[in-house]
């Protein structure tokens, strides 16, 4: 069994994409015995209540600080859809936000219950299985709910969510509420119905198919219903927005404000993902999806409505694993099918004890850095890029970094902003000038990058651009070490020694993740 | 059966097979398929053929001219 200790938590797996986060999580682990959040500051719970907050702080992908450490699945037994979206090509399976649209294989219930109860075997800290398509989960109600139903015979500690575009929600609220699904996202990316039918080409809804303005009229209106009636019912939503500049960037503050009004704890607004090859109808035309900064200047005008998650990974309908790692390979139905497998509670709950531990530490250090900035009043923000495997630790080498984490650093302290996916700089032990151009500009906006290692000739190449890169905090903790790169960088600039100059924008990475093989 | 699958289009998402009010749609051998003699094209259902409808892949659920159209029983 894998083991962890808490200065140097290396995840199991990789994961390749997931999603949510808490705007600002400013300290507290998790829970300590009682079940209640374990320190006295608000934990990463942002203005959560206190019951939402102990719904999600394992969920991966509904707190930005559970998604270190817990791991999450998903089952792709829902290949039918009732929408076309123009940022999906259903030819090819999802483009977008799913990305989740994206399987290898489509599974029976039977063999989604069985990989879920090996994958759980496998990775003790997997905490969450999700149905996300590749179509829409509702729009295949009775495979969506047979798959539920037989995981929850087998493996009841494991919660169940799904994600929707909530056409056909308003007819299944009572069902996922009878069947104990703990979470429910909806991807709604408007509130005008003028504004939707520039989104959405048509809507199949009661025995018909229906376009332009009406059919976003429809979708909206059951969003909505859908929303107000899963709130009544105190199943937990989050809401996810696609972010299209020139259509809906504009309005995503309305519909942060709308969403809010109804119940939605958390909201993800994820950048459009955009290429010719993908075949869809906005990769054809043209449309092209945010900067870094626009996105993250969305994000922040609407952080004073909703919880903004930030480190979503607009992952594939069939991911397993940590956040920003697929271990989908492992877990092919032909291998899963023939594999005898253990499941056993206890083994899992001991291992989750582990992280648990290690993550609480990692809160702690992030406290005590934190008093050094304490009386501090400059307005300096400067953000830097982390290399890490997961964990909350700086436990990746530049090259091998297949993403950084982007953390926003204040006299307020440190803060989750996202993250930036990158090819693989380094394949096959040496770097290619196109490749390390490539992240150079994902973490443009960024001051410095932590790594846990660094070749010569990238760091002169990093220098070059004015990225500070930083190797000294080695297998430390992220935040911690953040902080204190902070304190003394203020410290730098105070006596004269450096002057604090504005980072550019950066670019978001497009076209579809290809795992390592 | 008047409509029928071009099966290089389809993309098995299954999406018609729940729709189809005759149950004329399976699947076998990975494709799937429209029997033509449980075919309606959904007269006296509907007023549009659900799998032309509902499929996201335009020209995939067509009319086959190798057959004659459906006529409701009189």
């Amino acid at each position: 069994m894998h083991t962890v200790s808490p200065g140097q938590l290396k995840p199991m797996v990789q994961l390749q994409d997931f999603m949510q986060s808490v705007a600002r999580h400013e300290g507290c682990g998790t829970k300590s015995g009682g079940g209640k959040s374990g320190c006295g500051s608000s934990a990463g719970q942002g203005d959560m209540p206190l019951e939402v907050w102990e719904k999600v702080k394992n969920h991966p992908c509904y707190s930005e600080e559970a998604h270190h450490h817990y791991a999450r699945m998903h089952v792709a037994v829902a290949p039918a859809c009732n929408i076309q979206c123009n940022y999906c090509n259903r030819k090819y399976d999802c483009a977008n936000e799913s990305r989740p649209g994206v399987v290898s294989e489509r599974l029976t219930p039977e063999q989604a219950a069985k990989k879920v109860l090996a994958v759980a075997s496998a990775i003790p800290q997997m905490t969450v299985l999700g149905i996300a398509g590749p179509g829409d989960p509702l729009a295949n109600p009775e495979k969506t709910f047979k798959t539920f139903e037989l995981i929850a015979e087998t493996a009841p500690d494991i919660k169940l969510c799904l994600s929707t575009n909530g056409l056909a929600l308003p007819d299944h609220v009572d069902m996922l509420k009878k069947l104990n699904v703990d979470h429910v996202t909806i991807t709604i990316n408007m509130i005008d119905p003028e504004i939707g039918a520039k989104i959405y080409p048509w809507v199949f809804f009661d025995h018909q198919r229906h376009t332009g303005i009406e059919a976003a009229r429809i979708l909206t209106e059951r969003q909505l219903l859908g929303l107000e009636m899963l709130t009544e019912r105190g199943i937990l939503c989050k809401v996810n927005s696609v972010m299209i500049p020139g259509i809906n960037d504009r309005h995503l503050v309305e519909v942060n404000k709308a969403v809010k009004s109804r119940g939605a704890f958390l909201h993800n607004i994820m950048p459009l993902i955009s290429a010719p090859e993908h075949g869809t109808v906005f990769g054809l035309n043209g449309q092209r999806g945010p900067s870094a900064h626009e996105l993250k200047a969305v994000q922040d005008d609407c952080e004073g409505g909703t919880n903004m998650m930030r480190h979503c990974r607009q992952c594939r309908a069939d991911a397993v694993g940590l956040l920003g790692e697929d271990r989908s390979a492992e877990f092919t139905a032909d291998k899963v099918m023939t594999k005898d497998v253990d499941y056993d509670p206890a083994v899992r709950q001991a291992y989750q004890a582990k992280v648990e531990a290690g993550r609480q530490a990692k809160v702690a250090a992030k406290q005590a850095e934190l008093a050094a900035l304490a009386g501090e009043t400059s307005d300096i923000k400067i953000m830097v890029a982390v290399a890490t495997k997961g964990g909350g630790v700086i436990n990746e080498h530049f090259g091998h970094a297949k993403e950084f984490q982007v953390y926003e650093l204040s006299a307020h302290g440190s803060k989750f902003v996202g993250h930036r996916r990158v090819d693989l700089y380094c394949q096959g032990g040496f770097g290619e000038e196109d490749s390390l151009e490539t992240i150079i500009r994902a973490i443009n906006d960024c001051h410095a990058v932590f790594v846990a290692k660094v070749g010569g000739c990238p760091k002169a190449s990093l220098k070059l651009a004015g990225i500070d890169p930083v190797d000294g905090y080695a297998y430390e903790f992220i935040e911690q070490s953040a902080i204190a790169y902070f304190k003394a960088y203020l410290d730098k600039v105070k006596s004269g020694e450096i002057d604090h100059v504005a980072r550019g924008d950066a670019t978001i990475r497009q076209g579809a993740f290809v795992a390592a093989e | 059966m008047p409509y029928r699958i071009v099966a290089s289009q389809c993309t098995s998402c299954t999406a018609c097979e729940a729709e189809c009010p005759n149950q004329a749609i399976s699947e076998g051998g990975g494709t799937f398929a429209i029997d033509p003699d449980k075919c309606t094209e959904c007269i006296g259902h509907f007023d549009v053929p659900q799998c032309v409808a509902v499929c996201p892949i335009d020209h995939t659920c067509v009319i086959d001219t190798r057959i004659p159209r459906y006529q409701a029983a009189s």
